[in-house]
């Protein structure tokens, strides 16, 4: 066991992830702390998601070294309950599965990972869809059947089957309106501090990022730039930060000083 | 490290109190759950139950919701159920948990099995002639696109038609020619070996060289083709249904049938012909081989035999059917991808039809050709 395994979630130190001679993480390191939200930006294309998939284990890393909840990823971090057990993800597209309705998917992983009775697996899972929101009427719809912001939801409830200590959140609110959206980053404000998570959030959405992240790390050229609150970061001297936290669109989120 | 939940039952007077402790956590749930079970008639027979948590070291939904559960079941019998010792790092979960399950999705109305049974049938029914309406509507389609190509050949997707006839036709002539080599040199085998009784072994080229060219040869590449390559037709349109490329196209003015689907039928029409051509010879191949290595016959005789018996109207035949048997094909394929919904299931779904479809069609277009030919004399 790590000693700061109870500080930090994941530990990231000296990453480095390449596809063939183009290096796309470059010794990057990045610590979670336990029970907080961290959001991550940077530009599209320049390893947001790698980074998250390679935390994961989707992606295997050439160098460096991952640790998530005291645990080695070299190591292996096992199958079955306790990997699941550790993580939830939710992926960019809801990625539910498609021949399964909103329920049955919930229930997925409590009947592959859990020896408990049929009636208990279907409490649990609706009782995850109600506390992500999700009608009861709406429960048995197939994924196809499901408006955006919901097929989001479902998969929220999907991630949080099991009561994981950690969250992946891939841009959880594009391609919602601004209500949804804001909806839904209060919806994992609220499930954090009632389940105690820690959070991992991908975002493009500066709203997001100012509304629900206890910090905010940015990703360029391989490597994290700046990571603190938000309130530090729109103060960064990094030209790509600069640039992102106060080009045209970004304006509205500056301090109003005058 | 985690520590086994357990749960103390005291009994004090009227008052049931459960003690929790541990982690009631969803790694410990069959544990969990059977610890439920134990006290479960103890709960059931209390008048008044009381769940003092000061001695859980960890909860999560599961353990929560187990603990709602008993005490929601003493509510609904009319008893008092009450938490105590809610520690404030879970004081919120307890809440939320508090909340959940108490509605039911509205039941969906119960229908007569009799009535159900036949809004099936007439379903089914419906179904089918919307098969034959699509598959029209396709053909028209299609004819309406090959006049619009007829009269400006220069809108033929020429690079397009050229890739499908590689793919559908070049690429799948090894295959085709080891599958119908292997039926030839079985019908062959079997002809010797059953023509052998009665001394006419020699005919056996008469029944293998007809066969073929009539009706083995054009049939089996026609279901290797659908399987194959209508297969691939139907999952390829399917995903651009599905991704939105085909609805693309339409905003664009261009006619999805001219661009996607008649390149697609025409490399068809094309290369069963020829595919056909090259799995019939394949066939008469292993025939002779068969032929020489199991019964002796010298090539020369089997082929100078060969023409005698077949005339050049059996391979007319069989090369006439090759075409239309494409057509019927590259329809099904191309109309089941266009059918496709948005999900991966109904992706498969109609994958599966068109083949079972378009095999079946080709089946049933041979008989009919057999009726037409034999009507006509040849």
């Amino acid at each position: 066991m790590d000693a700061f395994a109870d500080l930090y979630s994941i530990r990231v130190s000296e990453l480095v992830v390449g596809f063939g001679h183009q290096i796309v993480i470059d010794h990057l390191s990045l610590d979670v702390r336990r029970g907080e939200i961290l959001g991550l930006v940077g530009a599209s294309g320049g390893g947001k998601s790698v980074l998250m998939r390679t935390i994961i284990g989707l992606i295997p890393k050439q160098e460096g070294r991952i640790t998530v909840m005291g645990r080695d990823s070299d190591l292996g971090l096992g199958r079955g309950t306790a990997v699941a057990a550790t993580w939830g993800i939710l992926f960019q597209q809801g990625a539910l599965f498609s021949s399964l309705t909103a329920r049955q998917n919930v229930q997925f992983p409590l009947r592959e990972m859990l020896d408990i009775s049929e009636k208990l697996q279907d409490e649990i899972a609706t009782a995850k869809l109600e506390m992500v929101g999700i009608a009861p009427d709406d429960w048995d719809k197939y994924p196809a059947q499901l408006s955006g912001g919901m097929t989001k939801r479902v998969a929220l409830a999907r991630a949080l089957a099991l009561d994981p200590s950690i969250v992946f959140l891939d841009e959880p609110t594009s391609g919602l309106d601004p209500i949804a959206a804001g909806d839904f980053d209060q919806l994992i404000k609220t499930l954090q501090t009632t389940l105690g998570l820690t959070v991992f959030m991908v975002t493009h959405d500066l709203a997001s990022l100012n509304v629900v992240c206890d910090r905010v790390a940015a990703l360029a050229d391989g490597k994290i730039v700046a990571i603190g609150p938000m309130t530090e970061l729109l103060q960064s001297e990094h030209p790509w930060v600069r640039a992102y936290f106060h080009g045209k669109r970004s304006e509205m989120l500056r301090p109003k000083q005058d | 490290m985690i520590s086994a939940p357990v749960l103390t039952v005291v009994t004090d007077g009227d008052v049931l109190e459960l003690h929790p402790g541990g982690a009631w956590i969803a790694s410990q749930s069959a544990a969990l759950e059977r610890l439920f079970e134990g006290v479960a008639p103890q709960v059931a027979a209390a008048k008044s139950l009381k769940i003092d948590m000061t001695e859980v070291i960890e909860i999560d939904t599961i353990g929560a919701w187990l603990l709602e559960k008993a005490s929601r079941e003493a509510a609904q019998a009319g008893r008092t159920a009450h938490f105590v010792g809610v520690g404030e790092r879970y004081a919120g979960l307890i809440e939320e948990v508090r909340q959940v399950n108490r509605h039911r999705p509205t039941p969906k109305p119960k229908v007569n099995p009799i009535i159900a049974r036949l809004d099936q049938v007439g379903r089914s029914a419906w179904s089918a002639t919307q098969d034959i309406a699509v598959f029209l509507d396709m053909f028209g389609a299609l004819g309406v696109a090959l006049l619009g190509v007829l009269r400006r050949p220069r809108s033929l997707r020429l690079t397009s038609l050229t890739y499908q006839i590689y793919r559908v036709g070049w690429r799948a002539i090894p295959i085709v020619v080891l599958i119908t080599f292997l039926i030839g040199a079985i019908i062959a085998q079997q002809g010797i070996f059953h023509f052998r009784k009665f001394g006419a072994e020699s005919y056996v080229v008469d029944m293998v060289g007809i066969l073929v060219l009539r009706e083995i040869g054009v049939l089996i590449v026609a279901i290797m083709v659908a399987g194959r390559s209508g297969s691939a037709y139907t999952a390829e349109l399917g995903s651009m249904k599905m991704r939105e490329e085909i609805d693309a196209l339409s905003t664009m003015g261009l006619d999805p049938v001219e661009v996607l689907i008649l390149p697609r039928i025409i490399a068809l029409v094309i290369a069963l012909p020829i595919l056909t051509f090259i799995g019939s010879m394949s066939a008469l191949y292993g025939g002779l081989l068969t032929a020489w290595f199991y019964s002796g016959m010298q090539p020369a005789v089997y082929i100078a035999r060969l023409h005698e018996a077949v005339s050049l109207n059996s391979f007319e035949v069989g090369i006439w059917k090759a075409p239309f048997m494409a057509l019927v094909i590259g329809i099904v394929a191309c109309s089941e991808g266009l059918r496709v919904k948005g999900s991966a299931e109904s992706l498969g779904l109609q994958t599966t039809t068109s083949v079972v479809k378009s095999i079946f069609l080709v089946i049933v277009l041979d008989g009919l050709f057999a009726v037409f030919f034999a009507s006509i004399g040849l």
